[in-house]
């Protein structure tokens, strides 16, 4: 991959503020219908998060509604998302939450991280 | 019709202008140059051969350094001929460039596939195998029969079986060009390409 590094600079996107596993975020997605353009907002979970910072990097957001749990992956730099908004700091202790798939209402809980 | 030499790089991914993401394998096309030209009359066919790839000039032996002087060519690594004919218009020591080819052409890469030795035939022939249990005994990777028995005495010619694997010539066709960068030299081309990172590959339209 240095090879690449060396070669090229990725089109890597700079404004997204800092985020992780056990976050609520807002993920702001731009959706193309005909020629009208529209922002849907999808809201949950970070569970996950997959390749770090890389231009490959992903992220798996969920969130359940109506008692189905709904999961998204984003890709980290996609353009299709228009802005992240992190709505509230979860403290947890892994960095994958795929626990939070067998759990629901109460026992899927987040405690909030303590701001320092 | 043209062609150039580059090296593979390897794979990242991009976005497109729906702000799809599209798998491309970074590929360093060029500076080739002409450092021959083969005709009907002296050659039988005609042909431009392309130099490509860094070499430090002490490291060509005498024929090879006698060889690139007389096109005026510094040494280089790989040597490939092509019949392409935008090609053939050009002179000895002219400059081939990745700026031949734009994005959204469609092109041919071909390359040596990487080396994976000797190998079983579920790997190199895509065979299923056999179960895991259920009596089966040693050879839940094996072929299975090999032909019938006494009539015809032998096994057919052209069997697949095991053996090596890898390290060929392959070419895939009809890729996309995703995006050409003229400064540095590269080509991205959407999906795979044969061979190792590094590898040589060659790009035709």
């Amino acid at each position: 991959m240095s090879l690449l590094k060396n070669a090229w600079e990725a089109p890597v996107r700079a404004d997204l503020p800092e985020f992780g596993p056990g976050d609520n975020v807002d993920v702001h997605v731009r959706i193309i219908e005909g020629n009208k353009e529209r922002v849907q907002i999808f809201s949950g979970v970070v569970i996950a998060r997959s390749g770090g910072d890389s231009v490959n990097g992903t992220y798996t957001v969920r969130k359940a509604e109506k008692g189905y749990g709904v999961e998204r992956i984003f890709q980290l730099h996609s353009p299709k998302v228009e802005k992240l908004v992190v709505r509230r700091r979860g403290h947890v202790r892994r960095a994958k939450l795929y626990y939070l798939r067998e759990r629901s209402g109460k026992a899927a809980r987040i405690r909030e991280k303590a701001s320092r | 019709m043209s062609a150039i030499l580059g090296r593979k790089l390897g794979m990242t991914q991009v976005f497109d202008d729906q702000g799809n993401c599209v798998p491309v394998t970074m590929i360093e096309a060029g500076p080739c140059f002409v450092s021959q030209k083969k005709s009907v009359d002296s050659d039988g066919y005609d042909a431009v051969q392309l130099a490509f790839g860094e070499m430090r000039a002490n490291k060509a032996n005498r024929p090879m350094s006698g060889h690139f002087k007389k096109a005026g060519v510094k040494p280089k690594r790989h040597l490939r001929e092509f019949d392409a004919p935008e090609l053939l218009e050009l002179e000895v020591g002219a400059e081939v460039t990745c700026e031949l080819f734009t994005a959204g052409d469609v092109v041919a890469v071909s390359g040596n596939s990487k080396g994976r030795g000797y190998s079983g035939v579920m790997k190199k022939h895509n065979f299923h195998g056999f179960k895991m249990s259920h009596g089966v005994h040693e050879s839940y990777r094996g072929r299975g029969s090999v032909g019938a028995a006494s009539d015809p005495s032998r096994t057919y010619r052209g069997l697949k079986m095991a053996g090596r694997y890898g390290n060929d010539r392959v070419t895939v066709k009809n890729l996309q060009v995703v995006q050409v960068l003229p400064e540095q030299n590269l080509i991205l081309v959407k999906g795979a390409v044969p061979g190792a990172r590094n590898g040589l590959v060659e790009i035709r339209k």
